[in-house]
């Protein structure tokens, strides 16, 4: 342990006072290569030590300046070129809405890089050794003591003079430390090999296991609306069917359900002819007819089938269902013209189906029986 | 200590016969300028004498304010130019008077004294519980006397303690400093309400308040700040060091960042909601020659005060310092001269009577203190804390 170099000679004091004292002393000594080592800043302390003003200063501007230039080239190229959005009708390029994060960001980049900076400058950071490390002097300068360190590097260093001295100006437990050489290295480590390699390692396994724990093993799908739902929708693709259509047709020769193709297309007299009327006028018929009537064609027909609906004029204009020649067509010819359309009329395929269809074929006889009431009726 | 060993020499330095005799011809220059004012253009001169009367409380007040804050915080370093802010303070019973007299001239000045235009008008008929004159005026006496006893209790104490070294006077004060708090807060929010925002009656800033307080506290630093490195050249506060010059240098520089702060969130928050009732401020002051007033105010205001400040040796340089300290005071001016003037005048105006009016302010600061350092003591020779502030270090 002996042959070990010595690196300084330590004394501890109880109060800020006294410490304060000490080092004015100490200075006043001439010695000049001698630290401090308080567990909070004391005011003077900067006098006492004679030290020059912090030029730590100028960092934090620079990198204020650096920060402040950041943030509005960034938030400039987003809301310029990169994703242009327009707020309240203001212009891309607002700068007043800039300032506030601009102001923070200088404020994050100034006081973070000046730090870092700090560390780096006056602590030789990445290199963390330090001869004081681990003592009993340190121990106890970082919870209630004041201690005083002056090195052996110090032009006026004479081991038993200041050992004296340092017992003169109220020092206690006054003790040399020693140190292993490779603890002590003025050199600049910031661009060794070795930390830059230990830096990346962490930062890439930083960044890789942030985006496999976000993306892969916690991933959870924003929340979309239902705007994401597991089903194919119309013209998209499927990996189930060997030709990669969604829509499929349906198999040959056979019908949908609800979709049987008319048989009389182009055929009304056929279809007057063949098709039967499949419903019984009953008061559960009758009442659907009226509600589908009501509902397609009254608005051309009119309420009672008389052709004399609002829309009079405005179109060729519909015609009576009390007219001899719809009075004596068949249910089935009624049926094709639903179907079918005729004239102006457009096809009600697709909006009646067909038992609606016949429903509302017996709803228009009724209709007509009332118009052209029967003797025997009337009894 | 070292503070009381020298303490009659302090008391005996009144300030030389050529500072006197300048402070008086100051002040009937500046009085006699009132009065040409007045007797050429009213409307005008009533304006110019609300920047001016405002420019006055702020010193006044910010100063009181400084006091109270020393208090309250249990500062050490500023209590051996405690005295300066205490002198002062005096001005706000002497702003209170400039402001009784501009009572002559409510008609000039607001359109809500019209009781014709309030019948005319739905929103000023809303706010007549407040804006009337009755009401006003009210406001102003409380508010006035108020900080006039405050003042009077601060400074009593203090010399009391001059003479018996008595603590008691410390804690009573402590005391008095917390209660002054709310009533600067809300008074100087009433203030800069009704003398100010209530020239256009119809805009409105909930953050106008701060504003001025930001503005009250730099004028207050930044006149302490020139007077006491003033007096330290002449050799009036000889243990002073760069410790305490830091300090000042450190406090005006905060408040020009606060105010640059405050200013701008006023811009941002209408600016952003885009309404037109509350841009048109703005905007007046956005055209016909104010946009150069703006911009001026920018730059004399925040750049070059924060730059000129930023660095640490800066706020040591005691030559520095004065000028900075005057440079700001005038941004003060510049800043009220822009919340106000713009109601007078759609373009800027600069005519003999904004020049000469702030003669009688600085003649009313130089009579003061003549008058307070031939009675009183320079330094508070009673307070306990008094030699660590002479001892303070960074």
């Amino acid at each position: 342990m002996m042959q070990n170099p010595l690196y300084s000679i330590t004394a501890l004091f109880d109060l800020p006072d006294e410490i304060i004292h000490a080092a004015d002393k100490t200075s006043k000594a001439g010695y000049t290569r001698y630290d401090v080592h308080s567990p909070y800043p004391v005011h003077g302390m900067d006098h006492a030590m004679r030290l020059n003003t912090s030029k730590i200063g100028y960092f934090a501007f620079a990198f204020g300046l650096l920060g402040a230039l950041c943030a509005v080239t960034f938030i400039s190229w987003v809301t310029i070129s990169d994703y242009p959005l327009v707020i309240g009708g203001k212009p891309f390029w607002s700068w007043p809405a800039f300032v506030p994060v601009s102001f923070e960001v200088t404020v994050l980049f100034a006081s973070v890089l000046s730090t870092l900076a700090m560390i780096v400058l006056y602590f030789k950071f990445p290199n963390n050794a330090h001869p004081l490390h681990d003592t009993h002097y340190m121990k106890q300068v970082s919870s209630d003591k004041f201690g005083l360190s002056i090195q052996a590097e110090d032009p006026k260093f004479d081991e038993k003079l200041i050992k004296e001295f340092l017992k003169t100006i109220g020092g206690k437990e006054i003790t040399s430390i020693y140190f292993e050489p490779e603890e002590l290295s003025h050199g600049q480590k910031l661009f060794d090999l070795k930390f830059i390699g230990v830096l990346l390692v962490v930062a890439l396994t930083v960044s890789a296991s942030t985006y496999f724990t976000l993306n892969k093993l916690m991933y959870m799908q924003p929340f979309n609306w239902m705007m994401v739902q597991n089903k194919l929708k119309a013209q998209q693709a499927s990996g189930l069917f060997r030709d990669g259509i969604g829509m499929r047709p349906p198999v040959e020769g056979t019908v949908a359900r609800g979709f049987i193709p008319y048989a009389f297309k182009g055929k009304p007299e056929d279809a007057g002819t063949y098709l039967v009327d499949p419903l019984l006028p009953t008061k559960e018929v009758l009442d659907r007819g009226k509600s589908k009537y009501l509902t397609f064609c009254s608005p051309c027909h009119g309420n009672f089938a008389r052709g004399d609906s609002r829309l009079q004029g405005q179109f060729p204009n519909p015609p009576t269902l009390h007219s001899d020649k719809v009075r004596s067509w068949p249910d089935g010819r009624i049926y094709h013209v639903i179907t079918e359309g005729q004239n102006a009329m457009p096809s009600y395929t697709p909006q009646i189906s067909p038992e609606n269809r016949w429903a509302i074929i017996n709803y228009i006889r009724v209709l007509q029986r009332a118009q052209n009431a029967k003797e025997s009726d009337l009894k | 200590m070292s503070g009381q060993s020298s303490s009659t020499e302090y008391l005996n330095k009144p300030l030389p016969l050529i500072t006197r005799s300048i402070g008086w011809g100051l002040l009937l220059l500046g009085a006699v300028c009132y009065v040409l004012g007045y007797l050429v253009d009213v409307r005008h001169a009533a304006f110019v004498h609300v920047v001016n009367f405002l420019f006055l409380t702020s010193i006044g007040v910010g100063a009181l304010f400084l006091i109270a804050l020393e208090y309250i915080a249990g500062a050490v370093w500023s209590v051996p130019m405690r005295r300066v802010n205490e002198f002062l303070a005096a001005l706000i019973p002497i702003a209170a008077l400039m402001g009784l007299l501009l009572f002559f001239h409510l008609h000039d000045l607001f359109p809500w004294v019209n009781a014709e235009a309030v019948a005319h008008d739905a929103t000023l008929k809303m706010k007549e519980p407040y804006l009337n004159v009755n009401f006003f005026t009210l406001r102003f006496v409380v508010i006035f006397g108020l900080w006039t006893v405050f003042f009077y209790l601060f400074t009593r104490n203090s010399l009391k303690q001059d003479i018996d070294k008595d603590q008691k006077h410390t804690r009573f004060n402590i005391g008095l400093a917390a209660a002054f708090m709310p009533v600067f807060a809300i008074g100087l929010t009433v203030i800069a309400i009704d003398w100010a925002m209530s020239l256009e009656p119809l805009w409105y800033s909930t953050i106008y308040g701060v504003y001025y307080f930001s503005g009250i506290v730099l004028a207050g630093v930044a006149a302490a700040t020139y007077i006491i490195v003033k007096l330290h050249e002449h050799g009036y506060f000889p243990q002073l060091r760069r410790d305490h010059f830091y300090s000042l240098g450190t406090l005006m520089f905060v408040f020009i960042n606060f105010w640059a702060y405050i200013a701008f969130s006023q811009f941002l928050l209408v600016w952003y909601a885009n309404m037109p009732e509350e841009t048109y401020w703005f905007i007046d002051r956005w055209k016909n020659g104010w946009e150069y007033v703006s911009v001026l105010l920018i730059v004399v205001h925040f750049a070059v005060p924060y730059f000129m400040l930023l660095s640490q040796d800066s706020k040591m340089d005691l030559k520095r310092l004065k000028f900075i300290s005057i440079w700001v005071l005038f941004a003060h001016m510049l800043d009220l001269y822009w919340l106000v003037m713009p109601s007078f005048s759609t373009s800027p105006v600069l005519s003999w009577m904004e020049m000469s009016f702030p003669l009688l302010t600085i003649g009313l600061v130089v009579v003061i203190f003549s008058w307070k350092m031939k009675r009183q003591n320079l330094i508070p020779l009673g307070d306990p804390k008094l030699g660590r502030g002479l001892e303070f270090r960074l």
